[in-house]
């Protein structure tokens, strides 16, 4: 990793003609900075294998615990998507009205609810809604925004111009007010709901991009892309796009989080999953006027929406930080 | 300030400023450092980054601490001020000032010791000026912690000390912020808020490294000049044998974070006596009065990785001269008959022959 | 400085202009019709026909826009399907009390976010940094309106420390002069009125605020952190001078430039958040308005909050700008920064 394996202490390399070098070396320092905390920093030009890249980053993440349990509670999390509602004690949408907000009881691990639906298997089963939601809108949201990034990014011009102006058009209204206004407009339902959170989203990610696309394009190895003939469309994704991934990679598992969170915030507003489909915000939203009457209603919900954010977010800041080599030496 | 030689114009000024032999000892000793050893614990290793490193300086005197970057001479000067930052920490040792161990004194203590009695100059000068505040306002906080001015009078010293480093018209310039000034600029300004206390010890870790080669000559003749009028002492940390051939009055030659070499300037560069110290005299280009046609010598290989020295002595791998001893045994430092030190085995004026 | 704010207030009347494209299309073009909505299933064609004459629906789309923008130029935003009170009066009759709120989220945020983030930083790798992350961590994490619900049942209905929700008891309400209870009831000279206001402004400014609040501090933490290890750090620690003062002057001035921006952006984002917490807390503020709006169509309500809210959103961002130009004096007026 540092210069220091690398090289033999009894290479005895010099000529004359290096003396220029060997001077330079002298004056600049190849050994401990002075004064510095003597960090031997991870090469990281970008000519580096991703090969490399991606054994180094799961490495560092490997050696980060609260993301690597994260990672571990996500594909739990997956799994119970997945399976979920084949494993529910009780059918999630089957109401029991004579059953109503029991407290949790061995029968009911999480209680009922006020229409006498067994929590616990609404808990399970809202899993798949909160985590399709977040990938789907993510996907909008990332496809979305790399193209129109990558384009504005890449072409400049009054391309750049008509398409940043319209992101900072959506970036003027608080995410959350824009993606209910979409909501008002597409009517009620989850796959507006996919669409609302995607969409508001789109910014993020192509402001990411281009200001990536912006940086690395005046990069020599770019123009020596240009000069053998490659075409735009192809230097964008074989050469600028990978050198963006690792940034995009980060900012899309942070943006799952976001997403589950707007998906419950439109849940939670009535605005999203319909009933009797089961979906946490859409639990605590109905459950609220039982707050004090029967305050189990609103906790498992809630702590299912948290966890999994929480997991998101942990892996999110695992990834920059193994991404990034100054994160990881502070 | 109405008075504006207050404090510059002591005693000092008498002392004959030119250097002779007589110089370089035989004057009171201000500040002592013992055995200093400092430590960059990692999760890769330990770094020892200097090691039982002993110096001494003394009134009035410029001391040249030379190296290679890494040597462990500028962390030396940072573990004496104590203003390492973690995972730097000192592992033994004493600084010695004034009678006192400035290593064990309480925090508020060693506070007045800095930039008051001791000061700095470091080397980035773009970077060692805080880019929010005006320079006014960085020159007035040492003086106003230290001499107790009041805002005026410390505003007043500002500028005198600005005018004092040669800065045009400081009465406008003191209200400029760092941006607005050129490197050059920012040194003189450096070595203003170092002076601006009247210290007995200015460390000068590379003051000029960062600087284009005129304004090096300059702020080194400006630092020279200063410290005649002043007559404080000088440890001048540089990797560079030039600045050392024109200022020094005494040197200490650093290598892999120990002491491999002290001697009078004059001595030093008259006859090398660490395989190391011949090295770096000969490669400078017009220094060795031998050279003419041969090509420049070059002190062959790198300096050895710091999480794994070698056990014999660190220079080995890379000496001319080394012997099987050499390799082994770690050579202690050995003071000579005539004051020099020096930790090699071998007799390099009679190898040469 | 003058030339530069001109210039910023100029570069956001076209993105003011294209928001309204945006929202009017949603509203007018997007949307299912609001006939049946505002006047019931069962309301008659000819009903219908003469609602759509009577709210310019049935000019073509075009047309409507420029008389919307005309009006919005002129300060009508046209009248609530409803109530047929003008927008206007329907807006600034709850305005006050979200601003009310936000403001309260976001000193919380500011206060709490910076000196977690200082201490996290300062103190980098021990107890207090660990703890200020995990909290930081927490608080991105948990949904706002969860976080209300939790707090509800614990400080009002398990301590009964604080009102579950409203503004104010409806027998201290002060006479309205700013729509700010608490400054009103200072006016007044009604000190209950005040801690009643207080009391039940606390529980849903802490809600609100917990989200940037943690933002804030992740971002003090890195920028403290990144300014610590700064030579001029090292400079101010050689000078003598209390480690306080270096890390209060030198070290907290610095890190705070970036830190304003997001505070900025923050307030922008606590205007969203309210939607949630004002119905969490019935707090009786824009934010609920809009979701009640939203669900029976009102759309001209709709569109005019939604144009409020990002002409307070982009001035907002134009003033932490300006603060962040303040702040730091390497920036100059004249040079153009990337938004």
């Amino acid at each position: 990793m540092s210069e220091w394996n690398q090289s033999s202490v009894d290479e005895v390399p010099m000529r004359g003609s290096e003396s220029q070098k060997a001077d330079e070396t002298f004056a600049m320092g190849i050994a401990l900075p002075d004064g510095e905390i003597p960090v031997y920093e991870h090469d990281e030009t970008l000519h580096d294998k991703p090969e490399n890249q991606w054994l180094e980053m799961w490495r560092s993440l490997r050696a980060n615990r609260a993301a690597l349990v994260s990672l571990v509670f996500i594909t739990a999390l997956v799994v119970i998507a997945v399976i979920g509602p084949y494993i529910t004690p009780y059918n999630p949408i089957e109401t029991e009205m004579s059953n109503a907000l029991k407290p949790p009881s061995a029968e009911h691990w999480f209680g009922t609810d006020q229409l006498g639906m067994d929590i616990f298997s609404r808990v399970i089963a809202g899993t798949r809604v909160s985590l399709t939601v977040g990938l789907l809108a993510v996907s909008i949201a990332l496809t979305t925004g790399i193209i129109l990034g990558a384009i504005a990014g890449y072409a400049g011009g009054w391309v750049d111009t008509v398409i940043m102006r319209l992101m900072d058009m959506m970036l003027a209204v608080p995410s959350i007010l824009l993606a209910i206004t979409l909501m008002a407009a597409l009517g009620k339902g989850i796959d507006k709901a996919v669409i609302a959170i995607g969409l508001v989203s789109i910014p993020e990610y192509a402001r990411i991009v281009r200001g990536n696309i912006l940086s690395i394009k005046e990069n020599d190895y770019i123009a020596a892309a240009h000069v053998v003939g490659l075409s735009d469309a192809r230097i964008i994704f074989r050469h600028v796009l990978p050198n963006a991934l690792s940034v995009i990679i980060v900012r899309a598992t942070l943006g799952i989080s976001s997403a589950i969170l707007d998906t419950a915030a439109l849940g939670f507003l009535g605005l999203g999953v319909q009933p009797p489909q089961p979906e946490w915000g859409d639990m605590l939203g109905r459950a609220r006027g039982f707050i004090f009457q029967a305050p189990h209603t609103l906790l498992y919900p809630g702590m299912a929406i948290t966890a999994t954010v929480l997991a998101f977010n942990l892996l999110g800041d695992g990834l920059r930080d193994a991404l990034d080599p100054r994160a990881r030496i502070k | 300030m109405t008075t504006p030689d207050t404090g510059m114009s002591g005693g000092p000024m008498a002392i004959d400023v030119t250097r002779t032999p007589s110089r370089c000892d035989g004057r009171p000793v201000i500040l002592d450092v013992r055995d200093l050893s400092t430590e960059f614990v990692m999760k890769r290793g330990t770094v020892r980054a200097v090691r039982d490193v002993s110096f001494t300086v003394r009134e009035g005197e410029v001391l040249a601490i030379v190296g290679e970057s890494g040597s462990g001479k500028s962390v030396a000067a940072l573990s004496a001020m104590r203003l390492l930052q973690a995972p730097g920490r000192v592992a033994a040792g004493e600084v010695v000032y004034r009678g006192k161990d400035l290593l064990k004194l309480p925090a508020r203590e060693m506070r007045d010791v800095r930039g008051n009695h001791i000061s700095m100059i470091f080397q980035e000068p773009m970077t060692s000026l805080n880019p929010v505040f005006t320079i006014e306002d960085q020159l007035t906080e040492s003086i106003r912690t230290h001499l107790k001015l009041d805002k005026k009078a410390a505003a007043e010293r500002a500028i005198e000390m600005l005018r004092l480093v040669g800065i045009p018209s400081p009465e406008k310039r003191v209200k400029d912020y760092p941006h607005q000034m050129s490197g050059g600029m920012r040194q003189r300004v450096m070595t203003a808020m170092a002076l601006s206390c009247d210290p007995d010890v200015l460390i000068a870790d590379e003051p000029t490294t960062a600087l284009d080669v005129t304004i090096q000559a300059q702020i080194l003749a400006l630092l020279a000049e200063l410290r005649e009028k002043i007559g404080m002492a000088v440890i001048l940390i540089t990797h560079d044998l030039g600045v050392v051939a024109e200022t020094a009055d005494r040197v200490v030659v650093m290598y892999c974070g120990q002491v491999v070499e002290e001697a009078c300037a004059e001595d030093l560069f008259e006859q090398p006596l660490h395989p190391y110290t011949l090295g770096l005299l000969e490669s400078i280009p017009g220094m060795d009065e031998t050279e003419s046609d041969e090509p420049l010598y070059m002190i062959r290989g790198m300096v050895p990785n710091p999480l794994n020295l070698p056990t014999g002595c660190a220079f080995a791998p890379r000496c001319d001269y080394r012997t099987e001893q050499c390799v082994r045994e770690m050579p202690p430092l050995v003071e000579r008959a005539d004051g020099r030190k020096l930790r090699c085995f071998v007799d390099v004026t009679e190898v040469r022959q | 400085m003058l030339k530069y704010v001109i210039k910023r207030v100029f570069m956001v009347v076209p993105v003011m202009i294209g928001v309204s494209i945006i929202v009017f299309a949603l509203m007018r073009v997007f949307s299912p019709d609001p006939a049946p909505i505002v006047l019931g299933q069962h309301a008659t064609i000819e009903k219908i026909e003469a609602w759509r004459e009577v709210n310019g629906l049935n000019e073509p789309v075009i047309t409507q826009y420029f008389n919307y923008l005309s009006g919005a130029l002129k300060g009508d935003l046209g009248t609530s399907y409803y109530t047929k009170t003008p927008v206007t009066e329907e807006i600034f009759a709850r305005f006050p009390a979200t601003i009310e709120l936000a403001i309260a989220a976001i000193i919380f945020a500011s206060i709490v976010g910076i000196g977690l983030g200082v201490i996290a930083a300062v103190k980098k790798n021990s107890i207090f940094d660990a703890a200020g992350s995990l909290f930081a961590l927490v608080g991105v994490s948990i949904p706002i309106f969860w976080l209300g619900i939790l707090f509800i049942m614990f400080f009002s209905g398990f301590l009964h420390w604080f009102p579950s929700g409203g503004r104010i008891d409806v027998l201290l309400k002060p006479v309205e002069v700013t729509g700010f209870y608490m400054v009103d009831a200072i006016i007044e000279g009604n000190w209950t009125a005040f801690g009643n206001a207080l009391e039940h402004l606390v529980l849903p400014a802490l809600a609100l605020g917990m989200y940037s609040m943690a933002i804030i501090t992740r971002m003090t933490r890195s920028s403290m952190l990144e300014t610590l290890s700064q030579d001029y750090i090292r400079t101010a620690r050689a000078k003598g001078i209390a480690e306080t003062k270096v890390i209060g002057k030198h070290a907290l001035r610095p890190s705070l430039i970036p830190v304003t921006t997001v505070i900025g952006l923050q307030f922008g984002s606590l205007l969203g958040g309210a939607l949630l917490t004002e119905s969490v807390f019935s707090w009786p503020g824009i934010g609920k308005f809009t979701v009640d709006c939203i669900l029976k169509s009102d759309f001209p309500v709709v569109q005019g909050i939604v144009l409020l809210v990002a002409v307070i959103f982009v001035t907002i961002n134009l003033v932490a700008d300006l603060a962040y130009a303040s702040l730091d004096p390497r920036i100059k007026y004249s040079s153009k920064k990337e938004r």
